[in-house]
């Protein structure tokens, strides 16, 4: 994750807010816009949470959590978005409205309340089995401004990196193959592996995929959705 | 920090020496009252107050990787020097901890002021904490290096990071990307990688690359057409490999 702070604006309206809020911090407007800097990965929903330091929607070389779980290997970010409901987080849910497609940015705004200091963002990136894209417990800066952040592909550690189609239901094999994922990877793969020695969140390794779209060990097409990070460009700005 | 300390440093000199002259002019003003007084006058060492500093950090490395142990990682404080540069040659103590993932000469070298290592390997998805203390104003550039074994010569670490503005209870965190140390060419061939993927020759004198240091372009692996590599596609990864975080605590 690198961070690029760029053209700091004090606003006037900023040094009333801080003459105002003699102790206390104040809530704070953010702009976001993500944007999926990958060749040929679609993001699924999009979450975007700022929360206290205490939580957090991933942490790498821990177990992931169920909520975790269900985003990485099919999308489902319901669990997530209660569990930070639960938590008094202020959320964002799918800005996209579906499937961030390669090279697409979508924005939104998020109004976090002062205890909500730290900023998260996950979604599932496909074709995968259980590999997403995240920020994990950013520090909202106090300074007005505009500042950008580089995320990172993440393997959940859930789920064999078989690269084959199938479920993305907790628990079950293969990758979900929602439109346009249908025409856009291959079939009848034999599988690219069938162990998954890390249960840790990690950073994912990439997928290996192959070139041939109806056999194959892999379903992933390798000279199209393969990565190196970053994955995701993160621009934030503080009002 | 550093200039803090050396104005320190300074004052100290000159409050000997305003105490030497004070104990002088005591001297002197003794022998009005007695000649005999000057023999007996006993010149008290005065040690100037110096005031050891300690400083200690408390460093945290995590394996971020899927598949790739990390070597005993080696940390060290020192003065402004760099242990590696992209473009540069890499010395015989960075190709040992980079091929063979031994640190002992990167440890050893004559320019460490602080110096630690993990008692082991640190595996995927596994931490390792370590406190590094100095009494040194000086020691106030890190480096951290650690190799990943399943590699013919690849590390990761970061080296000549001034943390003298580093306040107390202060964190900064790096995501380290990883380096190829360019000493071995990386054929991921039987018996060339000392890593359990393959438990093979680590360190080797002979330099058959392009002997200079450059980012790593990752693995191939045989699942990925290099047939001759011992490696699967498992032991691939991705930049960043280790997280790092340093606390001064002291």
């Amino acid at each position: 994750m690198k961070v690029i702070k760029q053209s700091p604006t004090k606003s006037a309206l900023t040094v009333l807010a801080l003459a105002l809020a003699s102790s206390t911090a104040m809530a704070q407007e953010l702009s976001i816009t993500v944007t999926n800097l990958t060749q040929g990965l679609h993001f699924t929903p999009v979450i975007t949470a700022a929360h206290t330091s205490e939580n957090n929607i991933f942490m790498a070389s821990e177990m992931a959590s169920i909520e975790l779980r269900a985003m990485a290997e099919g999308g489902d970010i319901s669990g997530l978005v209660s569990m930070l409901t639960n938590a008094d987080a202020n959320i964002n849910e799918n800005p996209a409205m579906g499937l961030l497609a390669p090279a697409m940015s979508a924005s939104f705004t998020l109004t976090n309340d002062s205890a909500n200091t730290h900023l998260s963002l996950a979604a599932m990136i496909l074709p995968s089995n259980d590999g997403f894209v995240g920020l994990n417990d950013w520090k909202i800066p106090e300074e007005a401004g505009t500042y950008t952040v580089f995320l990172n592909a993440y393997d959940a550690g859930t789920e064999v990196n078989n690269e084959l189609r199938g479920s993305g239901a907790p628990g079950e094999a293969g990758m979900p193959v929602p439109p346009p994922l249908e025409a856009l990877i291959g079939m009848n793969g034999t599988g690219v592996t069938d162990m998954e020695s890390n249960s840790k969140v990690h950073i994912h390794r990439g997928s290996l995929g192959d070139s041939d779209m109806s056999a194959g060990t892999s379903d992933i097409n390798n000279s199209v959705q393969r990565w190196l990070n970053p994955v995701a460009k993160l621009t934030i700005t503080v009002q | 920090m550093l200039t803090f300390i050396t104005q320190k440093k300074s004052t100290n000199k000159l409050t000997l020496q305003l105490l030497i002259t004070s104990v002088l002019t005591l001297g002197i003003a003794a022998c009005n009252d007695n000649d005999n007084v000057a023999e007996e006058v006993v010149v008290v060492p005065v040690v100037p107050v110096t005031p050891v500093i300690e400083y200690n950090y408390s460093i945290t490395l995590t394996n971020l990787t899927y598949a790739q142990p990390l070597s005993p990682v080696a940390v060290t404080l020192h003065g402004d020097t760099k242990m590696w540069q992209v473009g540069q040659s890499a010395s015989v103590a960075l190709e040992k901890l980079a091929e063979g993932g031994d640190n002992a000469d990167l440890i050893a070298l004559t320019s460490n002021m602080a110096i630690t290592t993990s008692k082991g390997p640190i595996p995927p998805g596994a931490s390792v904490t370590l406190d590094i203390t100095t009494t040194e104003p000086s020691a106030t550039y890190l480096t951290v290096a650690t190799m990943l074994v399943n590699t013919n010569d690849a590390f990761s670490g970061l080296t000549g990071i001034d943390i003298s503005t580093l306040t107390l209870n202060q964190e900064k965190s790096w995501q380290l990307n990883v380096y190829d140390a360019g000493t071995e060419q990386n054929n991921e061939a039987i018996g060339t990688i000392p890593g359990p993927a393959d438990g093979g020759v680590g360190y080797d004198a002979t330099r058959n690359d392009i002997d200079l240091v450059s980012y790593h372009s990752g693995v191939v692996s045989k699942d990925d057409g290099l047939s001759s590599s011992v490696l699967t596609q498992a032991y691939r990864f991705d930049n960043p490999a280790v997280k790092l975080t340093i606390t001064r605590t002291k």
